[in-house]
């Protein structure tokens, strides 16, 4: 048993990897290359995903969830990402990024409006925080909601927006400024629904990799929503999405484990199978040694997200820990990769191999959901360093 | 309507299977799951309680296997089953079909003696020995008509229509409650269990019988009481290269003719 399966976790847990990495291997997998080269968003497995209720992981049944917690969701990102990291992000942004605000910030009448179908997987949320001058550095938002009378009205631009785009794209959370006080901008979050008059969500971005989720950028003119559809306080918006953003950090580390591990597996079948001056290449040390200081990325990136992820459940500050795990994960992600192609030869190279696409894809782990560098400056400042 | 789906823990076929040195099949070295086949069944089971909501359906999963095999149950109970019934017992070790299908009988009537079973599920057949024979021993040994290969389930009341699929003609076959249907993998994939399944199945009912529960002698099953036994089994060796055949003076079709004839293909 390799990865996630030989982890001391409590035997629920297992079960549903497991049940992950049979649905991964038998569903996800055969079409992965499919959606990558054809740059197109696998709608079915997205459905049959949503039927397993990957999407209501870690939500309450009242709200049409599994009763599972943070910790299912990211093993079930782990196996997973380990298969085809689109799809994972897909469910990661989906979950932590389109339906978590709703359930953490949002009224019980939003709860019971948007719920059920994004944790269903019937639906996707987005969340529009990144603009093209502001990203970790929320100050910088340019986007504006105006009150006029019953309504908030949007103006404003905002970029890379994971699962804006799709048919199944019913819901839209958009930082915006509401109001300066004391020449301070007050940044608010405010629900808006897909197809309100005045969004516009362009056409998808030519990535390097993650080419079957889905990004576009959007734009606002004009947008007029309720205002009971504000999300949590007023001004309370970008201390709403930092506690967001450092549960995304745990759920994103997982992915990218999945992704070292993915790296290892595929090595360990290549290194046994192909031969080369009469005998299996991985009886080489070269070749063994490399896969095995791949294993031991992997082993302790996972230790670290889990680690985050039981701080979290345990209701203690992870906010370190979940730096941690994304910044190792991401790395041993994008090293295992370029290990993995190695040992892969030429075939590593061809995109029709898995360890190609995770070479592609493992880029933008060491990106997305704030940088390795924001990483280094979160620790930093945990450790109390001026500065 | 109480239904009993028939379950089998099978070695997983994508991984080397060993056999024992009296030539039965090695169930406890190797991994084991609920046999794909029998995954098509609990699924029929599921999709009927689902269409006729309203109804109570109670499914139970009965498997007769080592104590490794409550696994094949556990997962058809987090994929939706109600209760499970498991016999295990060390006579039961190397019986054939014949003696498998006793004790499935058995198990069924104890079951039955609690709430009246109107339907016996099972797959086409399991994945390691591919007899396909156990429907219709359970059907002459619970006195139950059986319609077997199902590709497509219809009902109404007690009456079961489905559709089997034949080489040359396809039949649709009438049956009325109690009986035993067995099912293709025609019928539908099975759902893969949810975490809320998975947390559910710990809850969930499972008994576990002995021979002495059900009625059944240790001299009944097992190897000695067996009607057939494996004489030996061999790795099937591996493809050899073809003959090939070079047409270098115009003797290529006479060389070919020659080749079919002498394997009496013509």
């Amino acid at each position: 048993m390799s990865g996630l399966l030989s982890a001391d976790l409590p035997e629920e847990y297992l079960e549903l990897a497991r049940t992950v990495r049979a649905f991964a291997t038998e569903v996800v997998a055969p079409v992965a290359h499919h959606h990558d080269q054809t740059h197109t968003f696998p709608y079915d497995v997205v459905a049959q995903m949503g039927e397993m209720g990957l999407f209501g992981l870690p939500f309450p049944e009242e709200y049409g969830g599994m009763g599972g917690d943070y910790l299912a969701l990211c093993v079930a990102l782990e196996e997973l990402g380990r298969v085809d990291q689109s799809v994972a992000i897909t469910l990661e942004a989906g979950v932590s990024l389109g339906a978590m605000p709703v359930y953490r910030f949002g009224t019980e009448e939003q709860k019971q409006r948007w719920l059920p179908d994004l944790t269903a997987g019937r639906a996707l949320g987005a969340f529009g925080l990144t603009e093209p001058g502001a990203g970790t550095d929320a100050g910088g938002t340019r986007t504006t909601a105006v009150r006029d009378g019953d309504e908030w009205v949007i103006n404003g631009s905002k970029q890379f927006i994971t699962n804006s785009g799709t048919d199944i794209t019913r819901l839209i959370t958009v930082t915006a400024v509401t109001s300066e006080l004391d020449g301070k901008r007050r940044i608010s979050s405010i629900l808006v629904p897909a197809d309100t008059p005045g969004v516009l969500v362009e056409p998808a971005y030519d990535k390097v990799g993650w080419n079957a989720s889905d990004t576009h950028p959007l734009t606002f003119t004009d947008v007029r929503v309720p205002v009971e559809n504000l999300l949590g306080e007023e001004g309370r918006g970008y201390a709403n999405f930092l506690r967001i953003l450092d549960e995304g950090r745990i759920a994103i580390a997982a992915l990218a484990v999945g992704a070292a591990q993915g790296c290892v597996d595929e090595s360990v079948r290549y290194a046994g199978e192909r031969e080369a001056f009469g005998r299996p290449i991985g009886a080489n040390q070269a070749v063994a040694f490399r896969i095995a200081r791949m294993e031991a990325r992997a082993h302790t990136a996972r230790l670290a997200y889990l680690d985050a992820a039981r701080l979290l459940l345990a209701g203690k500050p992870f906010k370190k820990q979940a730096a941690i795990a994304k910044l190792v994960a991401s790395e041993a992600a994008m090293d295992n990769a370029r290990d993995a192609t190695q040992v892969f030869g030429g075939y590593g190279f061809m995109n029709e191999f898995t360890v190609a696409r995770h070479y592609r894809d493992s880029k933008i782990l060491e990106v997305g959901e704030g940088t390795t560098e924001v990483q280094l400056m979160l620790l930093a400042r945990e450790l109390g360093l001026p500065g | 309507m109480n239904i009993v789906v028939c379950v089998k823990y099978v070695p997983d076929a994508t991984a080397d299977r060993q056999f024992e040195s009296d030539n039965t099949v090695d169930r406890v070295g190797v991994d084991g799951l609920l046999s794909e086949l029998d995954e098509y069944a609990v699924e029929q089971a599921l999709q009927l309680r689902e269409k006729r909501e309203g109804e109570d359906i109670e499914i139970t999963a009965l498997c007769v296997g080592p104590e490794k095999a409550v696994d094949a149950i556990r997962k058809a109970l987090q994929m939706g089953a109600d209760k499970g019934v498991h016999v295990v017992d060390d006579a039961i070790a190397g019986s054939d079909s014949v003696a498998t299908s006793l004790v499935l009988a058995k198990a069924r009537e104890k079951i039955g003696a609690e709430k009246k079973v109107d339907l016996v599920m099972t797959g086409m057949a399991s994945t390691d020995a591919s007899m396909s024979v156990i429907p219709a021993m359970l059907a002459e040994r619970l006195e139950l008509p059986q319609v077997t290969f199902a590709s497509v389930v219809e009902s109404q009341g007690e009456v079961f229509r489905v559709r089997r699929d034949g080489d040359t003609a396809t039949e649709i076959v009438e049956g009325r409650l109690p009986m035993v249907l067995s099912v293709t993998d025609q019928t539908g994939e099975a759902r893969y269990p949810s975490f809320k399944g998975i947390m559910a199945a710990k809850k969930k009912p499972l008994e576990t019988w002995a021979l002495s529960d059900i009625g059944v002698e240790a001299d009944q099953v097992g190897l000695s009481a067996s009607w057939t036994a494996v004489e030996g089994t061999e790795a099937r060796p591996p493809r050899t290269q073809g003959e090939i055949v070079t047409d270098e003076d115009g003797s290529g079709a006479t060389a070919l003719v020659d080749f079919l004839a002498s394997k009496k293909f013509i």
